[in-house]
């Protein structure tokens, strides 16, 4: 096993394009673990830590663009108002420890269906940046989970930056799991409202190959919501909603737990955060 | 290889070590540092809690290779040669080592925790040491012992 080391993102894809071979590294939290216990034997690492143009984010035209270096501790502290949903869901990421170093480019690189930065990235309808030496590729969060653990990444191609849009609306995440922290989710959710064009966004993780979105259930509550009226949110439209987001799932019985405690789950996370997302965004229309 | 770095203030190389190998292994078996703990390797645990640059991190989940011309700080650094740290004094007084193997990444976290917020509420203290896992002392303990260490360094709450 070797350990390449490149000094700049020009140095990272000339790397990536000559030893695809090379498994990409930036806060090890995933990677480390899997060599740790040998369940993988890379024949050589890509430390991408060193790379200094992955390692910021920055707006621009009502998008945001957070660097494949930047922690998850970052993005609790930095980017709470631009991407609430994002922030939501990185401050229930494993621990201190494990935020200081795990990267949301490393939770798309690792594509597990319980990441827990994918369900907001699919809410808000988010963007993956990828780039090799042919050049650079835009890929919607959507597109780019393909199976379990596979995302669409060419075997040349490394994660450059996340694209979120700035929505200024309300976001919300939840997720179950057995403590508040070091867990991987049972169950998660979030929801993103677009009022600017009468949206909803929504994301499902931990219970489908990969994390998905509830395209039937953006729809129903897109058509409840009181938009004009900012009226309150009517109770049997926000329990068809949990319904058809567990609809939407795909679920399977494990270790943490079964399908159909997953279904019910995804149900009442979504009607509690939809409730959370709408207050919200009455309240904050209000004032 | 050879990995080159700064470990409690001193210049340190350690040799023939390994692609694969983790900080955690490096501190231990080829610096001499064992005050770090090796428990889980999966980042679960935080006995083997270091800074990395300033920032806790679990030293199991850093590729040897990633600290080649950084700064680490082990438990071991804490101290003034043998006076305690406060917060090692406080883990002490409180009664908070039990066993002790949990001990060294509390330690780090606490002092963290610290420097950062001198005067933490529960809430706070628990969410900063949610990474670092303890099986003798139910955690009560470890709670009086940041609030001890506080108090000490001059916050009145």
């Amino acid at each position: 096993m070797d350990l390449v080391q490149p000094a700049t993102w020009a140095e990272a894809l000339t790397a990536r394009a000559e030893r695809p071979d090379l498994l990409p590294i930036a806060g090890g939290t995933d990677v480390m673990v899997d060599i740790n216990f040998d369940r993988r034997r890379p024949e050589g690492l890509l430390d991408l830590t060193r790379v200094p143009e992955t390692a910021t984010w920055s707006v621009d035209d009502g998008v945001l663009r957070i660097g494949a270096g930047v922690t998850y501790a970052q993005v609790e502290s930095d980017l709470a108002d631009l991407a609430p949903g994002l922030a939501m869901a990185s401050r229930t990421v494993g621990s201190p420890q494990i935020r200081n170093r795990g990267t949301v480019a490393g939770n798309l690189g690792s594509a597990s269906p319980a990441g827990d930065a994918h369900p907001p990235l699919l809410a808000v309808g988010a963007t993956v940046e990828v780039e090799s030496v042919r050049g650079i590729r835009q890929v919607a969060a959507d597109d780019f989970f393909v199976g379990v653990k596979r995302n669409a990444l060419e075997p040349d191609e490394l994660i450059r930056s996340v694209l979120v849009p700035v929505t200024g609306a309300p976001q919300q995440f939840a997720k179950i799991g057995t403590r508040n922290a070091m867990v991987i989710a049972v169950a998660s959710f979030a929801v993103s409202l677009h009022p600017a064009d009468r949206r909803v966004g929504t994301g499902i993780g931990s219970a489908a190959p990969t994390p998905r979105r509830a395209p039937q259930a953006e729809e129903q509550l897109a058509g409840a919501l009181d938009w004009d009226g900012r009226g309150p949110l009517d109770p049997s439209a926000v329990r068809r909603f949990g319904e058809l987001v567990a609809d939407a799932a795909d679920p399977i019985d494990d270790v943490r737990g079964s399908a159909a405690y997953r279904r019910h789950a995804l149900a009442v996370l979504a009607a509690r955060t939809a409730t959370w997302a709408w207050d919200q965004h009455r309240t904050e229309v209000a004032s | 290889m050879r990995v080159r770095c700064t470990v409690n203030g001193e210049e340190r190389v350690a040799d023939d070590v390994w692609a694969g190998e983790s900080l955690l292994y490096v501190l231990r078996e080829r610096l001499g540092l064992p005050g770090s703990k090796n428990a889980c390797e999966q980042g679960e645990c935080g006995s083997c809690t270091v800074y990395l640059d300033g920032v806790p991190v679990c030293a199991c989940l850093v590729a040897a290779g990633q600290v080649e011309g950084r700064t680490v700080v082990t438990v071991e650094g804490l101290a003034d040669g043998d006076l305690l740290h406060p917060v090692q004094q406080a883990f002490l007084d409180a009664g908070a080592v039990q066993c002790g193997f949990c001990t060294p990444g509390l330690v780090v976290a606490v002092h963290d925790l610290l420097q950062r917020h001198p005067r933490p509420s529960d809430p706070d203290v628990r969410e900063a040491l949610a990474g670092n896992l303890c099986r003798c002392t139910g955690y009560e303990k470890i709670l009086e012992a940041v609030r001890l260490a506080a108090l000490r360094a001059g916050g009145d709450r």
